[in-house]
């Protein structure tokens, strides 16, 4: 009998919330609020669907209910996207040493 | 085109990519680079998808458009956000990923084909129950955002709206979503989807409305969970392995932070939610009404104070972030540090309105990383610190927390203010924190009050150093 794909799947899952586990508790409380401001942007990978969305329609129907939801996705996604990485870098860059010459 | 394995190869890179994002935050050295991994990660994706599909015609051109207005709309914000508006910024960008994991599950719900879910009206069983769960948590995720950031920006009153009856309406609603999605899978029907969604924003928005301001950076945190969960679901929808990595890494993500949250107040997770705080405490603040003697001073003596220590903590909160006293903070620092003074920063986990928000705005002060710690690692140093500066900060540094059982942040973990020899306290008035109760260190020996706005106390004292 063969394994339903849904299986490997869920098994990607469960091991990757160990990973995310293990991994966040190792991120230091100072950097707590760039985490936050870097996981809207690579929960945003969301947009995969959005583009598929986007592009099921033919080339007659671009437009379609199923295809705007997507294209509207894809923006909302882009927000996130584009936004969080560049705030996220830009906080990141505050984050400086003591000089040592001081 | 890309065949469907190499593509799958090709997301589980992307996967591991946002790993390492995360993994590099354990460090601000190695912080910046885990940001591009990021980056990378989301243009193998984003690439992929294009080559897989390889449908190069007008609707690719309609994509990009759309790709480039979000984009735009992102960017600028991004530069043009203040930094001490983040908790904003981070509840409103968690409610676009609710938004959009919605739009992603409406648009498979109406057009199966084009995710090989089966056909319209006859789904795959298992894809409809992961796109209803992915629909119902992202939009939860995004009324519940709307909620905070309203409540954050001011818009909408920091304090817990509650009434009658309100917990049993919420088990009500959330037992009818369940309800719903077994419905829905038994039944297909495109009414009860757009039911369950509307019921799901319903719930999104009545969760969050209970929760007071100082709570936020447990919603904040919970929401972020939240996020991840939906894209998490939709990821199972699409079988596409970086939408799961991704979710399931945000969602513990998340949810590890709420824990630090309410560890760092000493209360449940779920105490927090159902809300109640300050609406119960209410009386146990008007009992301590009895007046009581307070000595303060002005800029001229907590400058004096200062100039004669040899080390000094600071203990900034939310009341610094209201003020935008930090650059000010930072330039009174400096000119310690020129007499020969030791500075550093004591940072308490609720600090703020979300987890890390006085680190960033110390960092955006140019306060150097290495001068700032937390609860754990500075505690013991008040005991031979000289002065402690208290910047609009108030329960954390509550001594009641540790004698009295009583008290409703008893147990929360507290910093040791108290214990240096003397204690500046800059603050607007005497009036209680959010908790709803009387501060005992604003009556001791050795503190001096200081009632002004943090950002000009600050610069005057300054100036008489």
């Amino acid at each position: 009998m063969e394994i339903d794909p849904f299986i490997f799947r869920l098994s990607i899952f469960i091991l990757s919330i160990f990973i995310g586990y293990y991994v966040v508790w190792s991120v230091t409380p100072s950097l707590h609020t760039p985490l936050m401001s870097v996981t809207n942007p690579i929960s945003s990978v969301i947009i995969v669907g959005a583009i598929i969305a986007g592009l099921a329609g033919n080339s007659d129907t671009i437009f379609n209910t199923s295809s705007i939801f997507g294209f509207l996705a894809i923006s909302l996604a882009a927000i996130n996207i584009f936004g969080g990485f560049l705030v996220t870098q830009r906080m990141l860059a505050m984050y400086k040493k003591k000089k040592k010459d001081k | 085109m890309l065949s469907a394995n190499l593509s799958a190869i090709f997301y589980l890179i992307s996967g591991v990519l946002f790993i390492l994002a995360l993994r590099g935050l354990s460090s601000p050295e190695t912080s910046r680079q885990g940001n591009f991994f990021g980056i990378l990660g989301m243009i193998i994706a984003i690439t992929v998808t294009f080559l897989s599909i390889g449908n190069f015609s007008t609707g690719f051109v309609v994509v990009l458009i759309f790709l480039l207005i979000g984009g735009l709309i992102g960017a600028f914000i991004a530069y043009k956000i203040p930094m001490t508006a983040m908790p904003e910024l981070v509840a409103g960008f968690h409610s676009l990923v609710g938004l959009a994991a919605v739009f992603v599950a409406i648009a498979a719900f109406l057009n199966p084909e084009a995710f090989n879910l089966g056909s319209t009206g006859n789904i795959k069983l298992g894809s409809l129950i992961e796109m209803s769960i992915g629909a119902a948590v992202g939009a939860i995720t995004f009324s519940g955002s709307i909620i905070a950031f309203l409540k954050l920006q001011g818009i909408m009153s920091g304090s817990p709206i509650t009434f009658k009856g309100q917990h049993p309406l919420n088990a009500l609603i959330l037992i009818s979503i369940i309800v719903l999605i077994y419905l829905l899978c038994s039944t297909q029907s495109s009414n009860l989807f757009w039911i369950l969604l509307a019921v799901s924003f319903l719930i999104g928005f009545l969760l969050i409305i209970p929760i007071g301001g100082a709570d936020m950076p447990v919603v904040i945190s919970m929401l972020n969970s939240y996020s991840g969960w939906a894209a998490a679901g939709i990821g199972f929808t699409l079988e596409n392995t970086a939408l799961i990595i991704t979710g399931a890494l945000v969602g513990s993500s998340g949810a590890i932070l709420s824990y630090i949250m309410c560890k760092g107040m000493n209360r449940s997770f779920f105490n927090v939610i159902l809300g109640g705080f300050g609406a119960t405490e209410q009386s146990a603040g008007e009992k301590n009404k009895e007046q009581r003697p307070v000595k303060s001073g002005n800029a001229d003596d907590a400058a004096f104070l200062m100039k004669n220590a040899s080390s000094v903590i600071i203990v900034p909160g939310y009341g610094m972030a209201v003020a935008q006293a930090q650059h000010a903070l930072r330039e009174m620092v400096d000119t310690l540090k020129k007499n020969d003074i030791k500075v550093s920063y004591a940072i308490h986990p609720v600090a703020g309105r979300m987890p890390g928000h006085m680190n960033v705005l110390l960092a955006e002060a140019n306060v150097p990383y290495d001068e700032v710690f937390e609860l754990e690692e500075i505690n013991n140093d008040f005991a031979n610190a000289d002065v402690a500066f208290v910047i609009g900060a108030n329960d954390v540094t509550n001594p009641v927390a540790k004698t009295d059982p009583q008290s409703p942040i008893y147990g929360m973990p507290v910093l040791d203010v108290e214990k240096c020899k003397s204690v500046l306290f800059v603050k607007r008035s005497l009036s209680p924190g959010y908790a709803g109760i009387d501060n005992d260190l604003f009556y001791k020996e050795n503190t001096l009050m200081l009632f002004a706005d943090a950002k000009k106390m600050t610069e005057d004292i300054t100036k008489n150093l």
